[in-house]
């Protein structure tokens, strides 16, 4: 197959394109500029749009001995990506940008390019594994190494996106091989660090910059029965779950430590309360996809209201909890994916996204509109 | 490079000593460097004093621009700067950097569609305050040939010294720089077929240039060891200069790309432009959909400018001269050189209509996705 391996100047996209080549396939090494103004060294732990890391991929690409270009998305990364980021944390919603990048960057505008000059798959160095059914389906897996499993963030991809998708480190049992496998090849990011941060922000403080980007205003802190206990320094600057940092007084009125429950971005408040209130025992969305075949179509769920069992992970490494999910049609027409966790979650905002999961099947994502607290406020906000 | 150039070089640098030392070895690599220096300066119509080898072409515009401006700041301030926005970066970074640093108020001066000065305009803001017109002798990019003499006149009027950077000129144009009446010119060796990492500023005996680098005043405006290898192999490319070979192919190539790919549009200026320089816009395609295309299919050609990185970005040449960005990214360079061959040319020519169809499926890289949700 012809093969285009994005290549972002790490340890795993380095060996993922030559494990391809190793495999008999024709590989093209493409580095995504995804940067206006790249960097020109790296930075903490950023791992991706430095000039550096670019040279790290051409670097690595001439020892593997692949053709090797950089190609310019920054402007539909910044339209979908980083202005999606900051619009939707100005709604109130906490959104994953490294999900977006796979599902409008990596998985769709580079692969609708790849396709078009003539390549048949992109393969990248995310941990996950396509399988094929017996009749040719192609599923997404969990990678065989669990600590390095990121087959959430690939929760996004279509049955056509896995079509054309390569993951050529997915088998691998552990992180460590392929640092060593790297090192082997004579790569010099072998030891290179992993970058965890948002790529797009330089220093790794995701509050700072939102409010440099969105604005900062001073407003108040509600208990749940809407009294104010507080002020605050602008809304975007706190997450739901957050403890520290409240300013609301010590001891509270039950003696019990407070928590962020939600962020009211139109009145700019933020209300508190105790930790059992962040209880989520509903999760809810009506923009959710499968990845691979469609269960209803494919007689996996045999009825549209039918509900099946799953596991639910509502974050990139957090652990995935037994659930039931149900597709619950409106009266307008709009069908919503329901989903009930077995115990209640902890802290979920609107806006991040609920991969479902069968054994270690991707069945879908789905990204959280609305939740409903396990334990009833005794008062409604 | 030439074989008769690399083996003056690897000859040379099995010889030569420091040519600023006193005993017979130096005298030798001295003696050497002067001939390469009587070389370069009769390839251009110069004196051999007027020339001062540099590391390359972008030094020499470095030296030339900010030198020319320092040198010119005396009793009376002289902030002002006229040049073009379609330079090479070396010359607009280095402007900027004196804006920034040195107070410099840089006068843009606009560019035509085909990326010619505007005469007109370049004539009105000459003044008493403007300390010197820097201009390319012809675009790297796009090809189009600058008037030197009319600029040059305009300016010489009210005394503004003019520096050309003829890096993309030399080897290609008939250059004489002392009809041309330049203050200063840069050029380079690697563009004639020379080594990479030599060049040179012609300084006219009349101009001053303050140095950007102190030390041993080996050379006029310019300290540091001289490069007597380099400067022995740039000398025997610049003697082996053949002007009007590549003209007849470039012709074929503009006249087989507009049969073969009727839409395309070719830049610059149609008859002022260098011999060896074809410079199209194909509509609704990515420059570096072409690129890659192209080079899988063994053509080695170029966007517009690369920066650092190697990202392709929408040639500021072209934004100048005023396409839109969507219009500029879908630019290709082609460049053809002295051992480019008749059959080179009408490959490429028989390869470029699947590459831009392909390319055109590609679209651009700001559409909207179609995979996803």
């Amino acid at each position: 197959m012809k093969v285009l391996a994005a290549m972002s100047g790490g340890v795993d996209s380095a060996v993922a394109a030559a494990r391809a080549v190793d495999a008999g396939h024709e590989v093209v090494g493409v580095h995504l500029a995804l940067s206006r103004q790249p960097g020109t060294l790296r930075t903490g732990a950023r791992g991706c749009c430095t000039i550096e890391d670019s040279m790290d991929a051409q670097r690595a690409a001439n020892i593997i001995g692949i053709p090797y270009y950089v190609w310019d998305f920054s402007e539909r990364f910044k339209l979908d990506v980083v202005d999606d980021f900051i619009a939707e944390y100005a709604a109130g919603r906490t959104p994953n940008p490294c999900m977006r990048c796979n599902e409008r960057i990596k998985f769709a505008a580079l692969l609708e390019k790849a396709v078009a000059l003539g390549f048949d798959a992109v393969a990248t160095g995310h941990y996950a594994n396509i399988v094929t059914d017996a009749a040719g389906n192609r599923e997404l897996h969990r990678a065989s190494d669990a600590a390095k499993d990121q087959s959430y963030v690939l929760g996004v991809l279509t049955t056509e996106q896995l079509a054309h998708s390569m993951f050529p480190l997915g088998t691998t049992p552990s992180k460590a091989e392929v640092r060593a496998e790297a090192a082997q090849r004579g790569f010099s990011v072998a030891s290179k660090p992993d970058s965890h941060d948002i790529c797009f922000i330089p220093d790794g403080n995701t509050r700072g910059w939102l409010a440099d980007k969105v604005g900062a205003e001073q407003g108040e802190i509600l208990d749940r029965s809407g009294d104010v206990i507080g002020k605050h320094e602008g809304a975007l600057a706190f997450t739901i779950g957050q403890r520290k940092g409240l300013n609301v007084g010590y001891p509270t009125d039950d003696g019990k430590p407070r928590f962020v429950l939600e962020i009211r971005p139109k009145t700019n408040e933020v209300v508190v309360g105790p930790r059992e209130a962040l209880a989520l025992g509903e999760l809810a969305g009506s923009k959710f996809s499968w990845a691979g075949l469609d269960p209803v179509a494919s007689g996996f769920i045999t009825g549209a209201s039918d509900s099946f069992d799953c596991h639910v992970q509502v974050r990139a490494h957090s652990e995935p909890v037994p659930a039931v999910a149900r597709l619950v049609p409106d009266a307008a027409g709009v069908t919503e994916l329901v989903i009930n966790p077995a115990e209640p979650i902890i802290g979920v905002s609107p806006g991040q996204t609920a991969v479902l999961y069968v054994g270690t099947r991707v069945l879908g994502q789905c990204t959280i509109a609305r939740t409903v607290s396990a334990i009833p406020a005794t008062v409604q906000p | 490079m030439l074989p008769a150039v690399i083996d003056s070089y690897t000859t040379a640098l099995g010889l030569v000593g420091n040519p600023s030392s006193i005993h017979s070895q130096g005298q030798n690599a001295k003696r050497m460097l002067e001939e390469a220096r009587e070389s370069v300066a009769a390839s251009v119509n110069a004196d051999s004093v007027e020339v001062t080898f540099t590391s390359g072409g972008t030094e020499a515009v470095n030296l030339a621009v900010k030198g020319l401006f320092w040198a010119r700041q005396g009793a009376t301030p002289r902030p002002r700067i006229l040049s073009t926005r379609a330079e090479h970066h070396a010359t607009i970074d280095a402007l900027e950097w004196l804006e920034q640093h040195e107070g410099a108020v840089i006068d843009w001066v606009p560019v035509s569609s085909t990326g010619r000065i505007d005469l007109a305009y370049l004539e009105a803001a000459l003044a008493d305050d403007v300390a010197l017109v820097t201009t390319l002798w012809a675009n790297n990019e796009v090809g189009t040939v600058q008037p030197i003499d009319a600029i040059v006149a305009l300016a010489s009027a009210r005394g503004i010294p003019v520096h050309a950077d003829a890096v993309s000129a030399y080897g290609y144009l008939p250059i004489d720089f002392h009809a041309s009446g330049l203050a200063a010119m840069s050029i380079s060796a690697h563009k004639i077929g020379g080594p990479v990492g030599i060049g040179a500023l012609v300084i006219a005996r009349s101009a001053t240039v303050t140095p950007l680098v102190h030390g041993g005043n080996q050379q006029r405006s310019r300290s540091g060891t001289m490069d007597a290898a380099g400067s022995v192999a740039f000398g025997v490319a610049a003697a082996h200069i053949e002007l009007d070979r590549v003209q007849p192919l470039r012709d074929r190539l503009i006249e087989g790309v507009r049969a073969a790919v009727p839409e395309a549009i070719l830049r610059g200026d149609p008859a002022g432009r260098l011999p060896g320089n074809a410079h199209f816009t194909f509509p609704g395609c990515e420059g570096d959909s072409l690129l890659f295309l192209l080079d899988v299919a063994g053509f080695s050609v170029s966007t517009g400018s690369a920066c650092q990185a190697g990202v392709p970005e929408a040639s500021h040449v072209l934004l100048a001269m005023g396409l839109d960005e969507p219009t500029a990214r879908g630019a290709l360079r082609i460049t053809l050189g002295h051992s480019t061959t008749a059959a080179e040319v009408d490959a490429f020519v028989a390869a470029l209509p699947a590459a831009v169809a392909r390319a055109r499926t590609a679209g651009y890289a700001d559409r909207e996705t179609q995979l996803g949700h």
